[in-house]
């Protein structure tokens, strides 16, 4: 009785009206918290006492790096979801993800590469980090081009899946990659076990632009999934009904 | 002025700002589009249904 709720989420007509109303609950507040990360991390942040105020590219660095990372790991459990309850709408969801990803990884790596030029003297490093980041570039890229490249989408939602989850082991290497091997990148100072090693005054933005972009992501997602859904249910009578309500 | 310059850094901290926030708006476009385009292809399907029952 308890599970109906997650059963229902796997009906088309219902997941594409509830993603409708939670959308604007997830997009408003994802404005505000930015808003007021780019407030905090702009203006009300101290410099650093290294890196003085180039430090500031945090805010959107680690905000998209984090995307790149968390948005493959989704793609990868509804792919394998979809592909093991064959639930069309989580393939429609891991459709959804790439694109998002992928433009956010770029982010991650021309920011970081931004960052990196006054911190380390170079633009670009083959670092385990930052290598291991451009390896999930190519593999959204994949992911979007073996999904096009292929016209039936029950035989795309397959053969995606499998690369989908396959990829998902570059993701604790991302993560680990500061700390198994000699990086120049700096070690994590928000996610790691025991005590955040930066002051709250730098914290507290960053913490609200991690939530912010995050809860923007959802909301685009769900924009996203709910045309990916239409599309594959076209022919359905309750796609003709939500398209006439529209 | 001064706080635009932010300390010396700023050909490096601004074009991050502006190609996070460019990124930002072009997938709420994007996502937009997608959805509108496929509402389209739906009343598309309808109409040719309802002219050639």
């Amino acid at each position: 009785m308890a599970w109906i709720w997650f059963h229902k989420l796997g009906s088309p007509p219902h997941f594409y009206r509830l993603a409708g109303r939670m959308t604007p609950w997830f997009a408003w507040p994802a404005l505000l918290l930015c808003l007021g990360g780019l407030y905090g991390g702009l203006v009300s942040a101290p410099a650093d006492y290294q890196q003085g105020e180039g430090f500031r590219i945090i805010y959107v660095h680690a905000p998209a790096a984090w995307l790149s990372v968390m948005i493959y790991s989704a793609m990868a459990v509804y792919a394998a979801v979809g592909r093991i309850w064959r639930i069309n709408v989580c393939h429609a969801l891991a459709a959804s993800c790439a694109g998002i990803g992928a433009s956010f990884t770029l982010v991650a790596l021309v920011t970081g590469s931004l960052w990196g030029r006054p911190m380390w003297g170079t633009y670009w490093e083959w670092d385990p980090r930052l290598t291991s980041e451009l390896v999930l570039l190519f593999l959204y890229l994949g992911y979007m081009g073996l999904r096009s490249a292929i016209d039936d989408t029950a035989r795309a939602d397959r053969a995606s899946a499998v690369l989908a989850i396959v990829g998902a082991v570059n993701v604790p290497i991302i993560h680990y990659s500061v700390t198994w091997w000699n990086s120049l990148h700096q070690a994590p100072s928000v996610m790691k076990f025991g005590k955040p090693t930066m002051p709250a005054s730098m914290l507290v933005p960053l913490l609200m632009m991690l939530l912010g972009f995050t809860l923007y992501f959802v909301a685009i997602m769900l924009v996203r999934a709910r045309g990916e859904v239409l599309r594959r249910e076209r022919g359905a009578q309750w796609v003709a009904e939500a398209a006439v309500e529209a | 002025m001064h706080w635009l310059q932010m300390g010396g850094y700023w050909m490096y901290l601004w074009p991050s700002y502006l190609l996070t926030l460019l990124v930002v708006v072009l997938n709420i476009i994007a996502a937009r589009r997608s959805l509108r385009a496929a509402r389209a292809e739906v009343r598309r399907r309808l109409q040719a249904q309802r002219s050639n029952p």
